[in-house]
């Protein structure tokens, strides 16, 4: 992960600060930084799930908020059912239903990276938008499940020997998870698969050449990268207890992208800085006026023209 | 049958519309492989602008001419100002900045004109009904929108396939660089077909005023529905465009028309508003992904 002796040293500082929040928090009594970090963590997971499509693959998904919401609803939608007796107790459980979001998400992104990948480039992006945005007016006319105002959610997926209103042991969950999804995606990157997906991304045409069907792992990074993104989406939804369209909104697939981008595209953890930055620049700029776009539009604009290896690159090191 | 002919009209209007707004999309793609998608953004500021001095001074004509002017003058000047360093870049940075673009000005619409929507009616000389078949009246402003817009499509054609400019437009399609190479000023040329895109978004964002509440993120919304049509009709295609947009319009407004109504036939009448809204506003991604299993490049692919 870490390129660069620095890069190693600024990663086990920002891993031992976030391991020692929630005792920042309790210090400084400031109770909202251990949501502010599960958000963080939480977000984190799909920027780096998405950055595995976008950076290694070199496929740009304008649609990542899809599979996120998907994850989402999923967790969402059994507790409701849980709830009113249709749909046994066991599926409230973490272990059931978070695997099952990541399944429901990742069948999704089977289906319709399937017609995605038909095409490429320009119409690769419309199309994941696109679609993206119908998965968006799904939810916004199912008012069975809250349509526009949304979905709340009782109490948390139930893990074990934790306190379903216990934020700090949830806060730890959000952080294990992160830490496993990076584990893994730097096992996929230094994996064969990892290197044909990098050949992709370099030159399709000679990967072809070489007798690989590029579109097989084409669909396979898409499919893993919403899987993440269905993970990063349920746990989204038990931390703040709420499901709403929002979270497929296309603003989001755009906020996840600008996550990648700013904290290093192709770099496996630079996404989780640029998350984190995203999640705190938000708050910083939130207090200060409620049109904090207005300053992150040409933020985003500036980092794009002149700033293109991220916060991870600008740590120091290469690609 | 009388219900009918009004929706399909409904569609064609709908299809104008969003033919205005892929013209110009695709042929800044086509020519400068762009995608931008602060496209949105010069419609919304187009119909904005159009509001807003019809507004001031009660002229429909003064509010059309400022949503016009607004849009081509703001489309040039971002592309001299950031889109210009753009062209040779990654999609990748395009959609960024351009996403960066429309933070922006959503957000400076918003502080100067307030989140609530405008809202703007169409001229005295084009308010009311004609009856177009005995029995059947129709808004003449959308006739008038119907009309502009087929006038517009045609004028586009006349002027990239009768013109020198509409040459360069076709060959600076298909072979930029040796476009450039021949000594044509192709950073004139990719001005003026950005104002020109430009000007179309503004056009169609003047015109839509009228019809629906001018409010902060109607972009977006057109945006994406314009996306579908250029991957329907065709990147790069103006011809495409065309086809794709008519096609999303009718599509569209008939399933918005009908489904709820064919589907009540058979389930309860609430079950079937709420599948039926929620199916027609999925209609057109799925007629989408229908052309992408049949057709991956789209109904009329611009290069070969």
């Amino acid at each position: 992960m870490a390129d660069t002796k620095r890069q190693a040293m600024v990663l086990g500082v920002c891993l031992a600060l976030m391991v020692a929040l929630p005792a920042i928090a309790a210090w400084t009594a400031r109770p909202d930084f251990v949501t502010l970090g599960s958000q963080i963590a939480v977000l984190a997971i799909a920027a780096a799930g998405l950055d595995l499509l976008i950076g290694r693959t070199g496929l740009p998904s304008f649609g990542h908020a899809a599979w996120f919401g998907l994850g989402g609803y999923a967790v969402g939608i059994m507790a409701v059912h849980a709830g009113d007796g249709s749909l046994p107790g066991w599926v409230t459980q973490a272990w059931f239903a978070w695997p099952a979001a990541v399944l429901v998400a990742a069948l999704a992104a089977l289906v319709i990276g399937a017609l995605c990948l038909r095409t490429g480039g320009v119409s690769f992006i419309m199309i994941t938008l696109a679609f993206a945005q119908m998965f968006y007016f799904l939810f916004v006319a199912l008012s069975a499940y809250g349509g526009d105002d949304g979905l709340g959610m009782r109490r948390r997926n139930a893990v074990p020997g934790i306190g379903p209103r216990d934020d700090v042991a949830f806060y730890y969950v959000c952080l294990v998870a992160l830490v496993g999804v990076l584990f893994l995606l730097r096992r996929i990157a230094r994996s064969r698969f990892g290197l044909v997906l990098d050949g992709i991304r370099q030159n399709e045409r000679r990967m072809m050449a070489i007798g690989l069907a590029p579109y097989r792992y084409k669909l396979a990074a898409f499919v893993i990268s919403a899987a993440i993104a269905g993970l990063a989406g349920a746990l989204h939804v038990n931390l703040f207890r709420f499901a709403s369209p929002d979270l497929l909104h296309w603003t989001m697939s755009g906020e996840l992208m600008v996550m990648v981008v700013l904290g290093g595209i192709g770099t496996v953890v630079g996404p989780v800085f640029g998350a984190a930055a995203m999640v705190l620049l938000h708050n910083f700029l939130a207090q200060w006026t409620e049109h904090w776009m207005i300053v992150m539009g040409p933020i985003l604009v500036g980092v794009v023209l002149l700033a293109r290896a991220g916060i991870w690159g600008a740590i120091g090191g290469r690609r | 049958m009388t219900l009918l002919l009004e929706q399909l009209l409904n569609g064609l209007q709908y299809g104008v519309m969003l033919f205005l707004m892929a013209a110009g999309l695709t042929l800044v793609f086509g020519i400068m492989g762009l995608i931008n998608l602060a496209h949105g953004s010069l419609y919304m500021v187009g119909a904005y602008a159009a509001a807003w001095v019809q507004q001031r001074t009660g002229s429909f004509l003064a509010g059309l001419a400022a949503g016009l002017s607004a849009a081509a003058v703001l489309g040039m000047a971002l592309e001299a100002a950031i889109l210009r360093r753009l062209y040779g870049r990654d999609h990748l940075d395009q959609v960024l900045a351009t996403f960066g673009i429309i933070l922006f000005s959503n957000e400076a619409v918003a502080i100067l004109f307030g989140r609530q929507p405008m809202m703007a009616g169409p001229p005295p000389w084009l308010a009311g009904a004609v009856e177009i078949v005995p029995g059947v009246p129709y808004p003449v402003y959308r006739l008038a929108i119907i009309v502009v817009g087929m006038a517009v499509a045609a004028g586009l054609y006349g002027l990239i396939a009768h013109t020198r400019i509409g040459m360069l437009v076709r060959a600076g399609a298909t072979h930029r660089e040796m476009v450039g190479a021949l000594g044509v000023r192709i950073g004139l040329l990719f001005t003026a077909v950005f104002g020109l895109g430009a000007l179309l978004a503004g056009l169609a964002g003047a015109l839509t005023g009228p019809l629906l509440s001018v409010q902060v993120g109607m972009g977006e919304r057109i945006l994406i529905t314009t996306f579908v049509v250029i991957v329907i009709g065709g990147l790069g295609s103006v011809r495409g465009a065309l086809a794709g947009a008519m096609l999303v319009g009718m599509v569209d407004t008939l399933t918005r028309a009908f489904l709820p109504g064919a589907l009540r036939e058979v389930m309860a009448a609430s079950d079937a508003d709420a599948l039926g809204a929620g199916l027609s506003s999925m209609a057109v991604f799925i007629l989408m992904a229908a052309v992408l299993l049949w057709r991956p490049r789209g109904l009329f692919p611009a290069h070969g």
